[in-house]
């Protein structure tokens, strides 16, 4: 089983995408569940996700404390050494910023993806929801899930013309990604 | 929106949407319901299957919870199906027309999104609103997954309108632990769920028509006919224990999925120290006793799923022999200090050969918290040094450690 971490702020998609990411395992023939942290829902406010996925039925039913994955989807939290709190060894960070390199490696983090989605989202629908384009950014990163899959699980939240742009988010972010690797 | 109708699908639901599916292949007549936090979803994802013609039952919107189960009974005295939904402070607020429809027998659907009540205030998990209404009359069936939602809302109307028990039954789920978890859920087919409850068609069922009227809830019974509708009651919930095993039975013929019925016992047979949950944190325990059986540890687990009736005779039978009980409640009992699962035990512990297995409480998971595996190994750890005779604490707030 993999436990991925998602970090972002009420309106940003962060529980939508964890959703959608799930449905694409399952699309997979795989094992997968996602739920947010619980309390009052507020626009803008710090939330997180969790997602699990396995090849084999997933029963447990608590939040992830260490996570394999942590994915940002806010430029501002992802400046946060917080954020990685309890990332296992060999451990993969994805953030969404303009930066092109992080001051210094977190212990644990050993693969890090970095893109600036908020500039491409902006591109494409005209809004900073970069949702959809992290999960392109995390299917190439990890490597844990095909393109096609996350592209096919967006028709559950989306059609039509929504659905071709977020698709190309998704693609954007798959291509667009720049990976490294801790020395 | 592409289209909502995910019949015969396997899809990644959240337990108030896998909770709607349930409601609609079970087709009911009338559905009345107030939303109220975290059982909304399953409401605004009824309406929207009505909105999209999936289905065509009476959807009637009331100013209240109370006004919601009011109009059920209404519905169900003409021999309709019925469902409706709530949480916390919106069963509270429902409670006399809640022991109404116990009392007079009709066999409603009622979801239960559990949530704490209060005071404090908090829009948090809990199990607390469920378990208040131990004695009200209902049949309590609690769950662990999506899945087990879903399935459970079907087996439900199997349950409750069949004519030997026509009792109404709450299937309770965690809110947001499982109200707002989104899981891998397979969808049944419709004519699956049809041939599922077809049996239903050929049952008793009283219907009050204007050509018939009836007088329900009589005012002034006398004291003999109405300690034998009391007696009558008991009766159809002892009746309901084995019948709920043997509709789990048929589910599991029929989609291949089986819970055990009024319990599910996990890895018990030959394990010397029993876990008891009930919900959620069930399948976390489980992990843990996975866990613990391969470092050697002869641990199994009870869930409880039929929490009103008692499974007492299935409870007596694999607690029989077992050195050691460690339960875990997420919900408390003031009188007792403790949680209800561990006075429930408790009464079934007379019933036991000698010598009676040590009895823990661990409370845990109040107020939102999470009971992790950290949490269920602490409980299976001091359950284990508790069998071996060293001296424990009766009662632990686990959370608060």
């Amino acid at each position: 089983m993999k436990e991925i971490r998602l970090h972002g702020r009420g309106g940003q998609g962060v529980v939508m995408g964890a959703e959608m990411l799930a449905y694409a395992f399952v699309l997979e023939g795989k094992y997968a569940s996602s739920f947010p942290t619980f309390g009052a829902e507020r626009r803008g406010a710090p939330v997180a996700a969790f997602l699990r996925f396995d090849d084999k039925p997933i029963r447990e039913t608590h939040q992830i404390y260490e996570p394999d994955c942590v994915m940002v989807l806010d430029p501002f939290i992802a400046k946060s050494d917080t954020i990685y709190i309890g990332l296992k060894g060999d451990g993969i960070g994805i953030l969404n910023t303009p930066k092109k390199a992080i001051d210094y490696w977190p212990q644990n983090l050993k693969r890090l993806g970095l893109i600036d989605a908020t500039q491409i989202a902006l591109e494409e629908i005209g809004r900073a929801i970069v949702n959809t384009c992290m999960l392109g950014v995390i299917a190439k990163v990890t490597g844990w899930v095909r393109l096609e899959s996350v592209i096919s699980a967006l028709e559950m939240n989306f059609e039509g013309k929504l659905l071709n742009k977020n698709a190309e988010l998704v693609k954007r972010g798959y291509e667009n990604v720049e990976i490294f690797y801790k020395e | 929106m592409s289209s909502i109708d995910l019949r015969g699908q396997i899809r990644v639901l959240d337990g108030n949407r896998a909770g709607a599916y349930g409601v609609l292949l079970c087709k009911p007549d009338v559905i009345a319901s107030y939303p109220i936090t975290p059982q909304t979803p399953l409401l605004e994802t009824l309406y929207k299957f009505e909105a999209e013609g999936l289905f065509d039952p009476e959807m009637v919107e009331p100013e209240g919870e109370n006004s919601a189960m009011g109009t059920l009974i209404g519905a169900c005295a003409a021999g309709g199906r019925t469902f409706t939904a709530t949480s916390s402070q919106g069963l509270s607020f429902m409670n006399d027309a809640y022991l109404l429809a116990a009392g007079n027998r009709f066999p409603i659907v009622m979801a239960i999104g559990m949530r704490e009540q209060v005071s404090p205030h908090g829009v948090i998990s809990g199990q607390q609103d469920a378990v208040l209404v131990k004695d009200h009359g209902w049949i309590q069936i609690y769950t662990e997954s999506c899945q087990e939602i879903l399935d459970s809302i079907i087996m439900a109307y199997r349950l409750a309108e069949d004519e030997d028990v026509l009792l109404p039954v709450n299937v309770c789920y965690e809110g947001f632990y499982l109200s707002h978890h989104s899981q891998r859920v397979e969808i049944p087919r419709q004519e699956e769920v049809d041939a599922f409850l077809a049996p239903l068609k050929g049952m008793n069922r009283l219907k009050w028509t204007l050509e018939e009227p009836m007088v329900f809830s009589s005012y002034t019974v006398p004291p003999e006919l109405y300690t034998e509708y009391r007696y009558k009651m008991c009766m159809a919930h002892q009746r309901a224990k084995a019948k709920f095993d043997e509709i789990d039975r048929e589910f599991a013929a029929k989609f291949g999925r089986s819970y055990g019925g009024q319990i599910e016992e996990y890895r018990t047979e030959d394990a010397e120290i029993i876990i008891v949950t009930m919900g959620c944190s069930t399948g976390t325990a489980k992990v843990v006793v996975d866990r613990k059986r391969d470092e050697g540890v002869k641990v199994g687990l009870v869930k409880i799923r039929m929490f009103r009736p008692s499974p007492k005779e299935r409870l007596i039978k694999v607690l029989n022999g077992k050195k050691a009980i460690g339960v875990i409640d997420r919900n408390v009992c003031y009188a007792w200090n403790c949680g209800h699962n561990y006075i429930e035990i408790k009464t079934v512990l007379s019933d036991l050969d000698r010598p009676l297995p040590v009895l823990l409480d661990f409370i845990a998971g109040l107020g939102g918290a999470d009971i992790t595996d950290k949490h269920v190994e602490k409980v299976v750890e001091r359950t284990i040094d508790a069998a071996k005779g060293k001296t424990y604490e009766p009662v632990t707030w686990l959370s608060l450690e």
